[in-house]
């Protein structure tokens, strides 16, 4: 165990010398695809809920596909697929885009998190109170102030322990990574198996690492449940 | 029942001592049969290469059953260890890293390690030619370690991938500029067939002994000297009576034994 942390703890933690690898990459694949899935999330939520089936289909369409395939299929598909094809190799920005191992996994895996992200958030906005919409009405407020003002700040509230279980699952889901040549974590702890052929510590500090990521995120929703849902703690004796 | 536990207790004893015992009326041979022409499987289920053929001989020298076990090759030398066989014949190449852990017979073979790029690239396989290229590898392998410590630090973009189809796909697709690997591998999987077509070997043979080891052997368990000691002797023979030549005649156009 002492080797490989002496040897590996900087590739584990943030760079293998040339590139930036380990916890640092993970923390990168993982925020960036939670600000993507999570911004798309909100509009496409709304648009799921839509009493317009022009709206609602598509983004129902878009979900079902998403949350009906493996995230490592997805990547596949958009890393060694698209790339595949002619129409994207001569058009120069798309191109430049798919040749990136990095561009691919932050699309696959911000269209992946924003196909769950929008079903959970679909959900609290669909089991919004009939009451607060109504003293939103009462306000004289047009659709557009009540979506703004009353029911997407209380689904979105409603809906955070089922959100922070989603972000977790994206944690564990980065590990697929490394298909499409972006370092992870797993993939210094690979590395570090296939040059000391010591499995067990290899793997188990990579398993610790990514233990103490989820023992924070979980901190982290804790608090923030503890300040936007207090409305719905039981009260206190 | 108490009789019928102590029976079977006694001949389960009875046969892990025969396995171990230490006149190798039995020799097992992990392989990793994916890497052909070294070590494939023919179409009805039966193992064929040079290598298999090498440890039939072998076996036949030393007046030994062969028992050949399939494992993975990243498992290999845990399963050496907990004595799943005794032998690993698999193209192990003989590296200080591996040297730690088990014991290698003598040298079996040793296929050289080129670049492969596009024809026409004009690219080298140096660090002044690649300079801002992207040359893949596979991780773990002797040539993720050659490329990074020979070429990364002049500012060649080394990518690691996970398996060798992937590093080849990338090449064909054009997301890589160049590839290194196991010369015979990158001939056989790859330019011999029709997605290779549009590309060659650059360059020779690299050379550093320290990195790319001295070719591949059957890696051995260290306290089973006896059976070093004899396999050692029957690869000489096989040299010197020219066996050796004959099989790989049946495999390869040229010479694998190497320097």
């Amino acid at each position: 165990m002492i080797d490989i942390i002496q040897q590996y703890w900087k590739a584990f933690l943030w760079s293998d010398g040339y590139h930036l690898s380990g916890l640092a990459v993970t923390m990168w694949l993982l925020s960036l695809s939670i600000v993507f899935g999570f911004c798309a999330a909100i509009p496409l939520s709304i648009a799921r809920v839509s009493k317009s089936r022009w709206l609602s289909f598509p983004v129902w369409l878009y979900s079902y596909v998403f949350r009906g395939t493996p995230l490592y299929i997805q990547l596949l598909f958009f890393y060694a697929g698209v790339y595949s094809l002619n129409v994207v190799k001569e058009t120069e920005i798309l191109n430049h885009f798919f040749r990136e191992g990095y561009y691919c996994t932050i699309l696959a895996f911000g269209l992946n998190t924003c196909a769950y992200t929008i079903e959970i958030f679909s959900g609290a906005i669909k089991a919004t109170p009939y009451g607060e919409i109504e003293a939103g009405r009462a306000y004289g407020m047009n659709k557009f102030t009540l979506y703004r003002r009353v029911i997407i700040p209380s689904a979105l509230r409603r809906a955070l322990p089922a959100y922070s279980n989603e972000v977790i699952l994206m944690l564990h889901s980065t590990t697929v990574a490394f298909t499409a040549t972006v370092p992870d974590i797993l993939k210094v702890a690979r590395d570090a198996n296939a040059a000391t052929y010591d499995s067990f510590n290899a793997f188990g500090l990579a398993a610790i690492i990514y233990l103490c990521i989820t023992f924070i995120l979980v901190g982290l929703f804790r608090k923030a449940e503890s300040k936007w849902l207090a409305h719905l703690r039981p009260m206190k004796a | 029942m108490r009789k019928l536990i102590t029976a079977v207790s006694l001949a389960l004893m009875a046969t892990s001592f025969g396995a171990y015992a230490k006149d190798w009326k039995e020799v097992r041979f992990g392989v990793d049969a994916s890497y052909a022409p070294f070590e494939a499987k023919a179409p009805d289920g039966k193992l064929v290469g040079f290598d298999i053929d090498l440890g039939t001989e072998i076996c036949k020298r030393l007046n030994a059953k062969c028992v050949w076990v399939e494992n993975d090759f990243d498992g290999m030398i845990p399963a050496l260890k907990a004595k799943k066989f005794d032998g690993v014949l698999s193209s192990m190449s003989i590296t200080e890293a591996r040297m730690k852990e088990i014991a290698f017979s003598a040298k079996l073979f040793n296929t050289p390690t080129r670049m492969v790029a596009k024809k026409g690239s004009g690219l080298m396989p140096t660090a002044a030619s690649l300079k801002g290229k992207r040359v893949g590898v596979e991780q773990g392998t002797i040539q993720e370690s050659y490329a990074k410590a020979h070429w990364a630090p002049g500012g060649v973009e080394v990518v690691p991938y996970q398996n060798q189809s992937l590093v080849l796909a990338d090449l064909a697709s054009g997301r890589l500029d160049a590839s290194l690997q196991d010369a015979v591998q990158a001939d056989e999987g790859f330019l011999k067939k029709p997605e290779g077509k549009a590309f060659a070997f650059a360059g020779g043979d690299l050379v550093d002994e320290k990195i790319l080891g001295t070719g591949a052997g059957i890696g051995l368990r260290k306290e089973d000297t006896d059976l070093k000691a004899a396999i050692d002797k029957a690869i000489a023979g096989m040299l010197k009576d020219g066996t050796y030549k004959k099989i790989e005649k049946k495999y390869f156009s040229f010479d694998v034994y190497g320097k």
